[in-house]
């Protein structure tokens, strides 16, 4: 609760700081705020409290989770030292917008009550929108915004509807009491309830960029500006599949036998998309869009394994993602900036001019396709074996095997293009001081998961 | 404790490594190997050769929550293949001597690290260490094959990479399969695999998930497709490690985490897997005979021998399995030789080529010497290693079916025919353009072939020596295999 009182203050507070005229000071201010935050939010660890008659509860899975979302948001801000070094005039609204839309995430991996849900993917999906355009001359950006707020304006209705029905049907908003209401009824729910709760399924899906409703994805994410594109694509899918598992392990697990074959035609789509996707792609930074909505699909089966493994497959897996997104996306910014270019060619020689970056680089793709001694082998690994403690399930497994192996395909094109193209030009590619510090530490975090697993896993 | 400081010295040297600028690294490569090499020496003083049970054990937790540990430890077998791992990379680090490679401390830290996951792999008793491991060896080799190798070799390393990827994610989901249907709190030892009692559907498509990968890695027909251009288009030193040791690790895989684990699925898809190695066995050979560059001959030769090792393996008595540990020890020497021979001479003319190539026995005895054992050694002439193996296999795969045997056989005559062949274009007839100012080898090479003919005579005349420290194992193999 701390936390998201924290965040807000902060968030305000960082709006009056930008009226001064010393910008500078404003990236470590950010960076103090999300320490003070992530500090303060491990203080609930073993303590779960309810709070706004029984609104929120703070419990271990909130905290972790929020613990998580705060340390990517923290290790993605050293990254907008260019916005710093260009001057940009509204820098000090970036932040608190992504300030505030961490409020809205740390309420949605801690709502007692779905209408808290509803709130918090608001508040996190607005100042969304916002960042989306921040990159006001740019047309694709423009373009990005506009159909972000189009697409998702049309799925929060969904998600509402369903809401909205599954109150009609159960009397209540609050989740553990509309997991009680199909208990007592032995599972056995109105056709208004199930309608109910595949338009909330698909609503959440969106806003996780799972298949078939992922078509906003690429373009948004290739359309914002690469810094917002990774807080996308780590905090909210974060945020998003918590809430996700949460709500369904509280409200439906009785009704498991509704939404399961839902999910699991959801979670296959957008597997295939998501990998199938990213294979054609010349730009990386369309690539990683794609391979983001693959991501998903793999955060979705922990969903289906529906068991006691699941909240912590999908804790590591959230780490280990957002951790190797962010150094993928905090290179790509740098040579992206560099090059003008985000295509594949703009890496080419990369390994020579700044091997540092490079094995960064390296390391952030080993982690994203799963091979071992990087945190992405483990996650797959736990995902795996939590959907195989149900054996019918293998073939989902194999599926998601081959299309892992694809994954190599995309990732290492990166790779090769590093080590083995020749560079077409051999300028260095300049990394300011805090980013580098940031690629450094989510590094050694990759390789230290990888080697010693247990460090997260046994949290939940 | 031992078996973890052979396990992570390599690594710690290869960091090491990778801080010395400019050439030097090569020496220090070359001294970190040497004290690998001493550690496993030191290894097999404690080793009990006459007990097969798993020795020099080292058990601590690893995922504690979800039952991996971190377990090593060696029976007869692993430590055979320890002892070629750790005599092989000091004499691959030594032949690229005269070679100055482009960021020699990238490339000689990225050998010693494969060293730490070829180690690990022979010395894993846990599954999820095992495939760990396996895929740490991957890595490295990719990147030494993909960075230092020739012309094409983005896209040829790029299909072996996907390709041994793709098998090994096939074995993980069967490892994780098999995780869990042990009892209670899940554990992936490998002794609680072997005790599963798994149907016989279960095994039959297990075999298939962990074959592929095995297979792909040795490799057996018709998953070999990588293997020729791999090995044309790297680096020596990665093409021996690849040839020399790599390709062990699908063997042993075979032995360690196939056979013991789901007999049944062995035993019905024995007949298939025998039918497939003695394919490659033909083809292999057929192929070598039709080669005209040296690299490749060798490369296609080495899938004839890996068919015969197959093959003897699953035919699953003790003459087959004897027979496959000491031949993958003949071939893993033969074959790094072989390609040391090949690269000093395209050192010295440029070219591959059989057909620019010739007389160069006239200019370097020692080399045609050197050359002639190693070349016999892998034609299996008696007194030298490759017999012992290949009698011992050809014998075990006779027990199992004479047809299938008599066809294997055509092992030896078709493997000297494509050998001598090549002995005879690049060694003897007139010299050509390429070889007319040929000279003989130096110090250095000399230090690299000593030892590893001394090897092939060593293995070909006291064969005792290396199969009383399997044969224990061997047995304790076959009793679980057959439960």
């Amino acid at each position: 609760m701390t936390s998201i009182i924290l965040l807000s203050v902060f968030g305000i507070a960082n709006l009056f700081i930008g009226f001064t005229k010393s910008k500078r000071i404003l990236l470590p201010l950010a960076l103090l705020f999300l320490i003070v935050v992530f500090g303060v939010n491990l203080l609930s660890w073993n303590d779960t409290q309810t709070y706004f008659n029984n609104m929120i509860t703070i419990d271990n899975y909130a905290v972790a989770f929020t613990g998580i979302m705060v340390l990517t948001t923290l290790l993605l801000i050293p990254f907008s030292q260019r916005y710093v070094e260009e001057g940009d005039s509204n820098l000090a609204e970036y932040y608190s917008l992504l300030l505030f839309s961490l409020v809205g995430a740390v309420m949605m991996v801690s709502y007692e009550n779905i209408i808290m849900l509803f709130v918090g993917i608001e508040i996190l999906s607005i100042a969304m929108y916002v960042v989306a355009g921040s990159n006001k001359k740019s047309l694709r950006s423009n373009e990005a915004a506009l159909k972000y707020f189009l697409m998702g304006s049309f799925f929060t209705g969904i998600l509402l509807f369903g809401i909205v029905l599954i109150y009609g049907a159960t009397g209540t908003f609050n989740i553990t009491e509309i997991g009680a209401a199909q208990i007592a009824t032995d599972g056995v729910m109105s056709s208004m309830f199930i309608l109910g709760l595949l338009m909330v399924v698909i609503g959440i899906s969106f806003k996780i960029s799972a298949a078939p409703f992922h078509f906003w994805a690429p373009d948004v994410y290739e359309g914002s500006p690469t810094f917002f594109t990774a807080f996308m694509s780590t905090v909210v899918k974060t945020a998003g599949v918590a809430a996700f598992f949460k709500l369904m392990a509280a409200a439906f697990a009785a009704s498991y036998a509704a939404w399961f074959p839902t999910l699991i035609a959801i979670t296959v789509l957008t597997l295939v998309v998501g990998n199938i996707g990213a294979v054609v792609q010349s730009s990386a930074k369309r690539m990683l869009a794609y391979s983001s909505i693959s991501h998903a699909g793999y955060l979705l089966m922990s969903l289906i394994a529906f068991n006691s493994n699941s909240a912590s497959s999908i804790l590591f897996y959230s780490l280990s993602y957002a951790s190797a997104s962010i150094a993928a996306f905090g290179v790509l910014m740098l040579v992206a900036d560099q090059k003008g270019s985000d295509k594949y060619e703009a890496f080419n020689g990369l390994g020579k001019s700044n091997p540092l970056l490079a094995f960064v680089m390296t390391v952030a793709m080993l982690s994203l396709a799963g091979i071992p001694l990087t945190a992405g082998f483990f996650a797959k690994f736990f995902v795996f074996s939590a959907v195989l403690e149900d054996p019918n399930m293998l073939w989902l497994v194999v599926i998601a095997v081959i299309l892992a192996a694809v994954g190599i395909y995309y990732y290492f094109r990166v790779v090769i293009a590093m080590y083995m193209q020749p560079a077409t030009n051999f300028e260095k590619v300049r990394v300011g001081s805090f980013a580098s510090f940031t690629l450094i530490f989510i590094t050694v975090l990759t390789l230290l998961l990888g080697i010693a697993p247990a460090l997260i896993n046994d949290l939940l | 404790m031992i078996t973890a400081l052979l396990l992570f010295w390599p690594a710690l040297a290869a960091l090491l490594v990778l801080l010395i600028k400019g050439q030097g690294a090569k020496k220090v490569a070359f001294v970190a190997a040497l004290i690998e090499f001493a550690l496993s020496l030191f290894a097999l003083s404690g080793f009990d050769a006459q007990n097969g049970n798993t020795q020099l054990m080292l058990n601590l937790p690893w995922v504690e929550s979800a039952g991996i540990s971190f377990s090593i430890g060696m029976d007869g077998i692993s430590i055979l293949m320890v002892l070629l791992t750790t005599f092989l990379v000091p004499l691959i680090v030594l032949s690229s001597f005269k070679h100055d490679y482009k960021n020699p401390n990238v490339f000689y830290a990225l050998i010693l690290f494969m060293q730490t996951g070829l180690i690990g792999v022979f010395v894993a008793m846990d599954a999820f260490l095992f495939y760990f491991m396996w895929e740490v060896a991957l890595i490295p080799i990719y990147f030494i094959a993909a960075v230092w190798g020739g012309e094409n070799r983005i896209k040829v390393t790029f299909k072996f990479f996907v390709y041994t990827i793709f098998g090994s994610l096939f074995m993980l989901a069967a490892f994780v399969y098999l995780y869990l249907q042990t009892p209670g709190t899940h554990t992936s030892d490998i002794n609680a695999f072997y005790q599963l009692a798994l149907s016989s559907g279960e095994q039959s498509w297990i075999f298939w998930f962990l074959f592929i990968a095995f297979a792909i890695k040795m490799p057996i027909f018709p998953f070999h497709t990588w293997q020729p251009d791999t090995y044309t288009e790297s680096p020596t030193q990665a093409t021996m490690l690849l040839s020399g040791i790599m390709l062990k690790m699908g063997i042993y895989g075979v032995i360690r985490w196939l056979l013991p684990v789901v007999p049944m699925g062995v035993s019905e898809w024995t007949n298939l897997v025998l039918i497939l190695s003695i394919i490659g066995i033909v083809y292999g050979s057929i192929i070598a005979i039709r080669q005209r560059d040296l690299k490749r001959l060798i490369a296609y030769s080495s899938i004839a021998h890996v068919g015969l090792i197959a093959a003897g393996i699953f035919t699953l008595n003790e003459q087959g399995l004897q027979g496959g540990v000491i031949q993958m020890l003949s071939h893993g020497i033969n074959v790094v030789g072989l390609f040391f021979i090949i690269d000093i001479i395209f050192t010295r003319t440029n070219t591959r080529e059989i057909s620019s190539l010739g007389g160069i026995t006239q200019n370097a005895k020692a080399l045609s010497i050197f050359f002639m054992i190693l070349l016999l050694g892998s034609v299996a002439l008696p007194l030298t290693n490759g017999f012992v193996g290949e009698f011992l296999l050809l014998s075990g795969v006779f027990q199992y079916n004479y047809i299938y045997g008599g066809v294997a056989g055509l092992t030896i005559i078709l493997g000297a025919v494509y050998m001598l062949r090549m002995f005879q274009g690049v060694m003897f007839g007139t010299k050509s353009e390429a070889t007319e100012n040929f000279t003989d080898l130096t110090f250095n090479e000399k230090a690299v072939l000593i030892p590893l003919v001394i090897m092939v005579f060593w293995i070909g005349l006291f064969p005792n020596t290396f199969l009383s420290i399997s044969e224990p194992a061997v047995m304790n193999l076959l009793t679980i295999i057959n439960r």
